[in-house]
């Protein structure tokens, strides 16, 4: 009963979301810019949620509530601070100062904005090359997590590879057909959904449960939990919630399917609304959503071999079909953030190293056309990946966020710093990346310094980097330090 | 745009960061509605934070980024434009 309301949920929602990319196919221009950016012409309801539901999608539904089940509900404080707060602001300091630029220059990429400001094709690729090592093992583990899902769902019937190999089957077919525009209505519809039933579920649990004061009763009465009513905790110490609330908030900003999206809202007033709406919009789905995880600890309810702590709660105080439409809504949300990945991931790689490195000369429709190639190739290559799901990656993929954390101070450096050198820039990147992936896998560099994590070390350091080395070194003549400081205006 | 009021709206920004967690309620526990007062302060919080961003984009919004000289061109039309555009999925 349950495993064919998911079923039937999973496939409705993908002949639905293939419905919305052939809408978009039919309006999409035949060229790179409209597929990667829908030509720039976002609104604010569609922009909000799709950056909202690519930030937050899967990790809000399954790794949130984990985290509050298992350490308590300062959680909500942690991704409050990182996500409503700091990663608002960067929409503003990195995120509109790159949406004037892209308006003006026509960047595509964040590699493409830095790259002609510093007339260096090296650095250009530098950029795209580092942002990939970071997202192409996030991609494989969403594969990963896709193909573990699906046979978990069907008991075995559709085995790991087969799952994750039709996932990323149709990410191709829906990524190649709708382009952003595509991604970015489902998005909608997926926050929108999200937002929804998290609230629903939330009053379905609380009333079952008899109220607020009760829910919140069990977790004094329980010894696992009598410690999550006090703020602060052996794990949750204030250096590790600012070091977490930091690397990822920075992280995020630099995560090339959001990071992206700075560059194709329509107008100065659809960042405006979206930028003042983002805080209320985070803390409306973290507390109900994180909430849930805290009472089932309280509750005694036991995490289950899915390893997620909702469907548990869930399945226990609601309807059989409503659990069901939840799950399947949270994995559908999972695909469509590796769907952004993946438009992004090929834009980089497309645009910033196959372009400038392999074929100069590429007409619109050329590039368009490999443009939708890349998106094939990426995907596939992640998809052999998951099949091995090798560790290196694995751990890579775990520390992505930190790993994208450590281009932010750089880059934000030379937004807003005259004085920044191609090698001062360079410098800031290659430093701060040698050092935080050695934190990972060289067991003499420690990962943690004096309850700070190695990301926000790495982070500090490229700064200093950055500074120094352009400090002590002498511009190129051609470069266009002009483009990133005269006549930028919004009015 | 004032140096003063892009140093204001930078400290406005530090603020907002610095007590999104209420450091001043650590290892309290009181109960305010079913619910710790810290997560109260918090939902509080972010609510005051999208009212000063609001504020922000009434005020100040361009600070610190827009420079003064010439306006910003595309290939889609003028600024003017720009502001019409979008609104629609």
């Amino acid at each position: 009963m349950t495993l064919s309301i998911q079923l039937g949920i999973i496939v409705g929602y993908l002949l639905f979301a293939l419905v919305i990319g052939l809408v978009a196919y039919r309006m999409t221009e035949r060229t790179a810019e409209d597929f990667y950016l829908a030509s720039r012409t976002v609104g604010t309801v569609v922009l909000l949620f799709t950056t909202f539901a690519t930030l937050l999608s899967a990790f809000t539904f399954f790794a949130g509530p984990n985290m509050a089940y298992a350490w308590g509900p300062e959680w909500i404080l942690v991704m409050g601070l990182m996500d409503g707060i700091i990663f608002a602001i960067l929409w503003y300091v990195i995120g509109y100062k790159q949406w004037l630029l892209g308006q003006r220059y026509d960047y595509v990429t964040l590699g493409e904005m830095l790259g002609d400001r510093f007339a260096s094709r090296e650095l250009r690729g530098l950029v795209a090359g580092v942002s990939l090592i970071w997202l192409f093992p996030y991609v494989m583990l969403q594969q990963v997590g896709a193909g573990t899902a699906l046979e978990a769902l069907t008991e075995g019937a559709v085995s790991y590879a087969a799952g994750a190999g039709l996932i990323t089957l149709f990410m191709i077919l829906y990524v190649v057909v709708a382009g952003f525009r595509g991604i970015a209505w489902t998005d909608t519809l997926q926050g929108a959904f999200m937002l929804v039933t998290t609230w629903i579920a939330f009053i379905w649990v609380l009333v079952a449960v008899g109220g607020l004061e009760t829910a919140t009763g069990t977790l004094q009465n329980s010894p696992a939990t009598s410690e999550f009513l006090a703020l602060g905790s052996a794990n949750y110490t204030p250096q590790w919630m600012l070091s977490t609330a930091i690397t990822i908030g920075f992280g995020v900003a630099m995560f090339p399917q959001v990071n992206q999206r700075f560059f194709v809202a329509g107008s100065k007033r659809v960042i405006k609304r979206s930028f003042a709406l983002w805080p209320i919009l985070c803390v409306l789905l973290f507390v109900p959503s994180f909430l849930l995880g805290v009472w089932a600890q309280g509750l005694g309810l036991e995490m289950g071999e899915s390893g997620n702590i909702l469907p548990v709660i869930l399945s226990e105080y609601t309807a059989v079909w409503f659990a069901a439409l939840v799950i399947a809504g949270a994995m559908a949300a999972m695909m469509s953030s590796s769907d952004s990945m993946l438009l992004s991931g090929s834009s980089y790689f497309t645009r910033d190293l196959y372009r400038p490195f392999v074929e100069a000369d590429l007409s619109e429709r050329r590039e368009d056309l490999i443009a939708r190639v890349g998106v094939v190739c990426f995907a596939v290559a992640t998809f052999f990946a998951s099949l091995y799901n090798p560790a290196t990656l694995f751990e890579l993929g775990d520390a992505a966020f930190g790993g994208f954390a450590q281009l932010a101070l750089p880059v934000i450096v030379a937004l807003y710093w005259r004085g920044t050198t191609r090698t001062g820039l360079i410098a800031g990147i290659v430093g701060s990346q040698v050092f935080y992936l050695s934190s990972l896998f060289v067991p003499v560099i420690p990962g943690a310094y004096a309850g700070w994590t190695a990301g926000v070390v790495g982070m500090l350091l490229g700064l200093a980097l950055t500074v120094t080395v352009s400090w002590a070194t002498t511009s190129v003549v051609e470069e266009r330090r002009s483009r990133y400081f005269e006549g930028l205006s919004g009015d | 745009m004032s140096r003063a009021e892009f140093v204001g709206w930078g400290i406005v920004g530090l603020v907002l960061c610095m007590f999104a967690i209420p450091w001043f309620l650590w290892g309290t526990e009181t109960l305010v509605a079913g619910l710790p007062l810290w997560i109260w302060w918090h939902v509080g919080w972010m609510l005051l934070a999208s009212l000063v961003f609001w504020v922000f984009t009434k005020r100040a919004w361009g600070i610190g980024i827009e420079t003064d000289a010439g306006g910003i061109q595309t290939a889609n039309g003028t600024e003017s434009g720009l502001e019409e555009r979008g609104d629609s999925p």
